[in-house]
């Protein structure tokens, strides 16, 4: 959108829809899921656990097993390629290259018996074919870049001397090997302290200045993905419910859901005046309702909104919602 | 979604077939298929007498190292006795060694397993001591050093196992008992001055005994195979007892003229042992199942 | 260092089962019916003879001090003499002993060579058919006797195609590895499952891991994934399952040495006791015990070689 050097964007998903089938029934985990991230910019993805969002994130790089997992519809295209079109041995050229992952818990996201100078090295070695001298020095390189202290000798420990934060930056440090374009990172935040929190925010910040990639942030807390994002995205039971800029989002929100999300967070910068917390439960995903799935917790809700099908519509410059009313929430 | 039981009853106080039939009905089929198997077995020990014309022990000299044929399934072996008959009179000794030899260290074994877990102490460390001395030597070689003190015989192999065999038992119910002493039921029980006894085996044992009921399948096929082995060396079951090893033995001697002396019974045995470890892994994913929470 | 003082500690925790070893290999002679200088030295011996024994093993003396004779005696490398063989039981044993190692270790192997890669196919193809197959084959040749399916080979590879000899354990290391083949196949199917099983089971638990999905993200094909990622984590908790079995190798080769006629100790330990040698038995049942110890020690000090979160205390 705001891109002047690359006309299309970097990563764009369109109608994406991904069902789980078991002898329990269906499960529509994502439902025409539309988004995209440009060069250089970073997306967030907002959402309680369930809302499909995680599953999302996967599906970029097609680590969903199918079964149980099947997409039905849609395309994830990445550098004008569509991924889901690709052959296995095709995917895997572009995980670890072009696409990095980090995961939520770094405490089990690392191999407990492999050194951590290998786990960072192993992309550079099979992708790129370096020796193992030279996959040492960039290795040991990376580990400074992501702010280990003594790099050459942490090299050769196991994770388990390492702590939570210095195991996230490790798990950054393995994705960031290949120097990817695109970087997925699902809740990194979410299973350390809160001042640890912090820190690998700003690591993630800095690298994505220094490397020039993209990144896509997923996270259940509004207040993580309004310091990081350019854009949000905000989702509830596998739908995009709206997504805009991050200033946009906070200060005009257009859905309800948004609104309680934003209403149940205590923070000072926003101007809230007491917290709201949220009513009722997310839907049960095995029969989601016709109409918007948001609409039996809804305030604004009116019959209608159970029986009309939502899509997002661009209702201001940039600005998307999946709500038939975004009006009433002025 | 309809909530179809609210909670599984610990132990059924009425007989209700109708109950009983559904509770049978959700067993896994690997349970069925063992349980039904070993049935057949043991239908075949007791009614032995019906099921075949042949005397056991007593052989027909005119009929020796027959092949099999449809008179004698199995053949006959070097004294004319039907194979097939001393495999069905095995099933009463070789089901009898697997339930004793299995199931009388198993209560003791647990009992003393749970004690040790609840109590500590110096009891369970000198339990403990006993237990790594004891499996410190390979089974089959301390039973066979018993049996040079007692001298062979079915009694006395019993006597061995039972010296030597409840040592699993006593871990299992030991390490379980560990976890279970820190759960809130066990602490409720103490809050309400339950003795100790009483907390050991009316609230936690049945709570623990799961994996040693799964072991005790295995067990018993281990015990099977003991006795059998036991025949072999001649110092287990002794002639002319139609043991199943015992039979494979005898026609060690006759391997080239009369093969079917020594391979057929075996298979009875195989047949037991499968039969087992089916129960044991039909009751491993019951027990799996009911300490899963029912989402 | 740190190595050091592990090895030292588990040492030390071996003694109290070591003494109880001992204890219960002394107190055999004694739980035998009968004057234990008979037993000692069989039916008929001369009246020097008993004195001399008498002295040997302080039989006028209390118990604990004959336990510390018979210790004593133990240690110097004095098992006794073997009443039928005449000869001393350190030097039977000596002789005995490395055949029957090379049986268990090369059982070991191919137990090992089967559960690989059957436990490999039996996780990727968890509940499939192939899964259900090989776990119900397993479950068959677990209950086969060892001598039942001795015999069997015997008939089959030994007698009728003339393959394999059916006795005795070779003359060189070729030689070896050809005669102990069928011995070693018993011991190896009887043993397999068991491997099997706790490998299936340890390699779908790691598969679950979120390591795994990690490696995953990093473009690794499944095939590097199984073998370095998967493989390597679940073969760690295999060294303890080896260990536990280790008993149940040696009640196998036991069998199996008296079946296929190898000089080893099992067939010693089974001879022994069909013609009352006693002093054989006791010193055998020492062997054993002390065999297994080491086993053991050996299985700590591979889990600390191997699995890097082990910490040494």
């Amino acid at each position: 959108m705001q891109s002047s050097t690359h006309p299309s964007p970097l990563l764009s998903i369109q109608n994406f829809t991904t069902e789980f089938r078991s002898s329990g029934g269906k499960i529509v985990a994502n439902k025409n899921v539309s988004l995209s991230i440009d060069h250089r910019r970073i997306l967030g993805i907002v959402g309680e656990s369930g809302s499909g969002k995680s599953v999302l994130c996967r599906s970029i790089l097609r680590l969903i097993p199918s079964p149980p997992a099947y997409v039905t519809e849609g395309e994830i295209t990445f550098n004008g390629r569509n991924l889901l079109a690709l052959s296995e041995s095709e995917m895997q050229a572009i995980r670890g290259v072009e696409i990095g992952m980090i995961f939520q818990d770094p405490m089990t996201s690392l191999n407990p018996v492999w050194r951590i100078g290998d786990q960072i090295t192993e992309t550079l070695r099979v992708h790129k074919g370096m020796g193992r001298r030279e996959a040492r020095e960039v290795g040991i390189d990376l580990l400074r870049q992501v702010g280990i202290p003594s790099p050459d000798t942490r090299f050769d420990e196991y994770p388990h001397r390492l702590s939570g934060g210095m195991r996230q930056r490790v798990v950054i440090a393995m994705a960031m090997a290949c120097k990817p374009k695109l970087l997925l990172a699902d809740e990194p935040t979410t299973a350390l302290d809160v001042t640890i929190q912090d820190q690998i925010l700003a690591l993630m910040l800095q690298l994505q200045e220094e490397v020039g990639m993209s990144i896509i942030l997923v996270s259940h807390d509004m207040g993580v993905v309004a310091e990081t994002s350019d854009t949000i995205a905000v989702m509830y039971a596998g739908q995009v419910v709206e997504t805009a800029p991050t200033e946009a989002i906070f200060n005009r929100p257009k859905h309800p859901y948004t609104l309680g999300l934003l209403q149940s967070i205590p923070r000072i910068e926003f101007k809230v005046d007491r917290l709201v917390p949220m009513k009722g439960q997310p839907p049960n995903l095995l029969k989601l309702p016709k109409g918007c799935p948001f609409a039996e917790r809804c305030a604004f809700a009116s019959p209608d909104c159970i029986e009309t099908p939502v899509a997002l519509r661009e209702v201001e410059p940039g600005h998307f919602s999946a709500c038939l009313y975004p009006e009433r929430l002025a | 979604m309809s909530v179809k039981s609210v909670a599984l009853p610990i132990r059924i106080r009425r007989f209700n077939p109708g109950a009983w039939r559904n509770v049978v009905a959700g067993w896994p089929l690997n349970l069925k298929i063992g349980l039904t198997m070993l049935m057949t077995i043991a239908l075949a020990g007791i009614f032995a007498p019906v099921l075949t014309p042949y005397d056991p022990i007593i052989g027909d000299f005119q009929n020796a190292l027959d092949p099999p044929s449809w008179e004698h399934p199995f053949g006959t072996d070097n004294v004319g006795r039907d194979v097939f008959s001393r495999v069905l009179y095995g099933a009463r000794i070789d089901l009898q060694i697997g339930f004793i030899a299995t199931y009388v260290p198993f209560i003791y074994g647990v009992a003393l397993g749970a004690i040790a877990g609840y109590v500590g102490g110096w009891f369970d460390t000198l339990l403990m001591r006993l237990v790594d001395i004891t499996i410190a030597f390979p089974f089959l070689v301390i039973i066979i050093v018993i049996l040079a003190i007692l001298g062979p015989g079915i009694q006395n192999m019993y006597i061995a196992v039972f010296a030597a065999g409840w040592t699993i038992y006593t871990r299992l119910a030991r390490a379980e008992m560990l976890v279970i002493r820190q759960q809130e039921y066990i602490l409720a029980a103490q809050a309400l001055g339950y003795n100790r006894m009483r907390i050991i085996f009316r609230h936690a044992v049945p709570n623990l005994i799961g994996s040693s009921i799964v072991f005790s399948m295995s067990d018993f096929v281990l015990n099977i195979l003991l006795a059998s082995a036991l025949s072999y060396f001649g110092i287990g079951v002794q002639p002319p007892a139609p043991e199943w090893g015992a039979i494979v033995t005898d026609g060690r001697d006759w391997l080239l003229q009369a093969w079917w002396i020594s391979t057929l019974p075996g298979f009875a045995i195989i047949f037991t042992g499968v039969a087992a470890s089916l129960i044991g892994d039909g009751l491993s994913k019951i027990i799996s199942q009911r300490n899963t929470p029912v989402l | 260092m740190r190595l050091a003082s592990y090895i030292l500690s588990r040492l030390l925790q071996m003694i109290p089962v070591l003494i109880g070893i001992t204890i219960f290999a002394f107190l055999f002679i004694q739980l035998l019916p009968g004057d234990p200088i008979q037993t000692m030295l069989g039916g008929k011996a001369s009246p020097e003879a008993i004195e001399a024994a008498h002295q040997k093993f302080g039989l006028d003396q209390p118990l604990p001090i004959q336990y510390l004779l018979f210790l004593r005696n133990a240690l110097q490398g004095d098992l006794g003499t073997s009443i039928t063989q005449r000869t001393l039981v350190s030097g039977l044993i000596a002789e005995r002993f490395v055949p029957s190692i090379f049986l268990l270790i090369y059982a070991m192997i191919i137990a090992m060579l089967l559960a690989l890669p059957l436990s490999l196919i039996a996780a990727r193809r968890s509940d499939r058919l192939v899964d259900h197959t090989i776990r119900i084959s397993g479950m068959i040749t677990i209950s086969m006797p060892a001598f039942w399916l001795g015999l069997l080979l015997i008939l089959l590879f030994g007698l009728t195609l003339d393959l394999f000899p059916i006795s005795g354990w070779g003359d060189d290391f070729l030689g070896h590895i050809h005669s102990l083949f069928l011995p070693a196949v018993v011991i190896g199917l009887a043993t397999a499952p068991v491997l099997i099983q706790s490998l299936r089971s340890s390699l779908l638990d790691t598969m679950q891991m979120d390591f795994i999905e990690a490696a995953r993200a990093k473009g690794l094909n499944p095939n590097r994934i199984m073998i370095r990622h998967v493989l390597r984590n679940a073969l760690i908790p295999m060294v303890t399952v080896l260990a536990v079995n280790v008993g149940w190798l040696i009640g196998g080769s036991v069998v199996v040495e008296n079946v296929f006629s190898i000089p080893g100790i099992g067939r010693l330990l089974v001879q022994a006791v069909l013609t009352r040698d006693y002093p054989t038995i006791q010193a055998l049942t020492l062997v054993f015990g002390i065999l297994v110890l080491i086993v053991n020690l050996i299985t700590d000090l591979t889990y600390a070689v191997v699995d890097p979160r082990v910490t040494y205390q």
